[in-house]
């Protein structure tokens, strides 16, 4: 249970000999904790004058705000774009299996579906405050099926959608009621999508983009906020048409507005170089995404994705079948340079070059592009917490350790394993070798 | 009194840091006698931030104290009197003053150890406070009392040549420790720049009996196993 700082009854627990993040550094303090929030030691102690109820040793190990997933489809089985019976114990069992990750809060994403889908799917899965069941839901993340044909990328092609006809009418009809729903990725590029943004962001739901640079400029003066997964499903950056990676350092945003991007940091969506490229032209947007599927957690072979197939082959995903592609290789995030296994390369497998989702989970992505960008630990940990945090506006409460924040962070070791996780101060989930 | 030179500021804190140990450990704190902390404090109530953020920064947050054991004296308070009149009660309760560890303003009065350049201009009011304080001697029992005063800094070298090398004085209140046994004043080089040499190394000479002041004594947390073994007598000023 949540309460005030003031809630005077609560237990007061102090974690001790540990790192903590706070302010953007990794400092050596103890963090306090009361009624399922951080404490402020020094108010406790001259105003209150109380000492800790409880004092836990973390080992020398970093604490750090638990992470936080907006992009993730499913996993273990899960397909959250399935329009079954029972969707909630579905999210139930990703939200519970995911706190091993790290993760403390996050998105259910669903892929571009049928309205049929979405009139039955999206009431299931109502915001809901994490614990020992598992991590909490921000709210949903609907990506699609208002996106251009050709960015489509593994988004099936029947279901795309337009709402020149009616705008915000369209977007409600196909969507249904949208109290759940927290991120809506649109094509700015489609007609009329101002009006709809506006409307979206006025409704206090972030707007997130697939685009080209002129075309997102102007829908971030209309709102706009978040660039669903960069470099994917993009045009590629060209020094005469940047492309929407132009954005990242564009002087024709609205001032103080600082745009977001997910970045898919698995190994196999981007490239290292790329990953460098985006973190330092624009370090305080980057918000690390796992875009997770439901093969997340299971083996090699074949799974479902809403209303496609997808092929798993160690830890990348295609779209499944033997589909060629009518629009040439262009629309492709073709890859450019060789690749050491052509088993991971997606011209030489078998199947589609088309990416289709991850299935690295979110500390795997947190330590790859520690490495893969040579960034600070403290730059990596932001990303998968500060930023996203951020960007949904919820930076008081979530995705940091400051005082009055919810008691939601993970313990890891020097290489950034998850040792255990915390939702409201209370351990939720706990590597094997840390049980006592 | 004793004055005790270290070369640099970091060394004049190890040996202060030191010799507080000792005297906690002979203190010989335990469930029944409380070691407790005395602070006056001379922020203006509009700044209660800062002087709290600096104690609980720089000393509470490292040390298991219980709060109940921690008395700031306010030496901004409207009355002074009432406030050292409430402060000496405690004082009393606790059984009197063991050690008392201070410095001195540049102007040579007592001063708090208290952070930060910004207070400079309220120099004058605190160590006006403070002086109101240890007027009143009781406080400062000469067979029981120990006292340090830390003097750094070449800002200060005056204030120190005033405090020792001159006669005790009023308008150099901390000059009234010279006459008091058991007052230790820890400086750098530097504050002694303002001493005369035959002086400096005087007290220098005796650094080997002064710096039996902090050898290390037995462990509390060993002194079970300690009290059958070693008749080692700690060394007393």
């Amino acid at each position: 249970m949540r309460g005030e700082q003031g809630a005077a009854g609560a237990r007061v627990l102090q974690f001790t000999n540990c790192r903590i993040l706070r302010g953007g550094k990794l400092l050596r303090e103890d963090l306090w904790v009361r009624g399922g929030r951080i404490l402020d030691p020094e108010k406790l102690f001259f105003e209150e004058r109380r000492v800790a109820d409880e004092r836990r040793d973390c080992g020398g190990r970093i604490l750090a705000p638990g992470f936080i997933d907006v992009q993730i489809n499913g996993g273990f089985g899960v397909d959250f774009s399935q329009a079954t019976e029972d969707v909630g114990s579905g999210v139930a069992l990703v939200a519970r299996r995911i706190l091993s990750h790290g993760v403390t809060s996050f998105c259910p994403t669903l892929v571009t579906s049928p309205p049929e889908v979405y009139h039955k799917v999206v009431p299931q899965i109502p915001v809901k405050s994490g614990g020992p069941h598992g991590a909490g839901v921000l709210g949903l993340h609907l990506e699609g099926p208002f996106i251009s044909r050709e960015k489509r990328g593994a988004h099936p092609e029947a279901h795309l959608r337009s709402f020149e006809a009616d705008a915000f009418q369209d977007l409600l009809a196909t969507y249904g009621p949208l109290d759940n729903v927290r991120i809506v990725t649109l094509a700015p590029e489609l007609g009329r999508s101002h009006e709809v943004i506006r409307a979206l962001t006025a409704r206090g739901i972030c707007v997130s983009l697939v685009a080209d640079l002129r075309a997102a400029e102007d829908a971030v003066w209309s709102g706009a906020t978040f660039i669903t997964h960069l470099f994917n499903a993009m045009l590629p950056f060209h020094h005469r048409d940047p492309g929407i990676v132009g954005l990242l350092t564009s002087d024709r945003l609205p001032a103080g507005r600082c745009i977001f991007y997910g970045m898919i940091a698995d190994g196999t969506h981007t490239n290292p170089a790329a990953l460098r490229i985006a973190h330092r032209a624009h370090p305080q947007g980057l918000v690390l995404v796992t875009d997770a599927i439901p093969a997340l957690g299971l083996g090699n072979g074949r799974h479902t994705l809403g209303q496609q197939e997808v092929e798993v082959d160690g830890l990348t995903a295609y779209v499944a079948g033997e589909r060629p592609d009518p629009l040439g290789p262009r629309s492709q995030p073709a890859c450019q340079v060789a690749h050491d296994p052509p088993r991971a390369c997606p011209l030489c497998s078998q199947g589609t070059k088309t990416l289709s989702g991850s299935i690295a989970p979110m500390d795997v992505c947190v330590r790859h592009f520690l490495q893969a960008t040579g960034c600070s630990m403290e730059s990596a940990l932001e990303a998968a917490s500060l930023h996203p945090a951020q960007l949904l506006g919820l930076e008081k409460s979530k995705g940091t350790l400051d005082f009055g924040a919810d008691a939601d962070f993970v313990v890891l070791d020097d290489s950034l394993h998850v040792q255990a996780t915390y939702i409201s101060g209370e351990l939720v989930w706990q590597a094997d070798a840390a049980r006592q | 009194m004793k004055l005790i030179i270290l070369e640099h500021y970091s060394q004049a804190s190890e040996w202060a840091a030191k010799y507080i140990r000792n005297r906690i450990i002979q203190f010989n704190p335990g469930p029944e006698k409380y070691f407790t902390l005395g602070l006056p404090t001379g922020l203006p109530r509009d700044h209660p931030e800062s002087y709290h953020s600096f104690m609980w920064n720089n000393f509470f947050k490292h040390i298991d104290i219980h709060p109940e054991n921690t008395h700031i004296l306010d030496g901004n308070a409207v009355d002074l009197q009432a406030e050292c009149d409430a402060f000496e009660e405690k004082i009393k309760a606790a059984g009197g003053i063991e050690l008392f560890v201070g410095g001195i303003g540049p102007d040579g009065h007592i001063a708090f150890n208290e952070p930060g350049s910004s207070l400079v201009s309220r120099t004058r009011v605190k160590t006006l406070a403070m002086d109101t304080i240890l007027a009143n001697a009781r406080f400062f029992d000469g067979e029981l009392t120990k006292v340090m005063i830390l003097i750094t800094g070449a800002h200060k070298a005056f204030a120190l040549y005033k405090a020792i090398e001159e006669g005790v004085n009023h308008m150099w209140t901390v000059s009234a420790f010279q006459q008091h046994p058991r007052t230790v004043f820890v400086c750098d080089e530097d504050a002694t720049l303002e001493l005369k040499v035959k002086t400096v190394k005087y007290f220098k000479g005796l650094m080997l009996v002064h710096n039996k002041l902090v050898d290390p004594l037995y462990s509390i947390k060993e002194k079970e196993t300690e009290k059958s073994q070693s008749s080692k007598k700690p060394y007393s000023d």
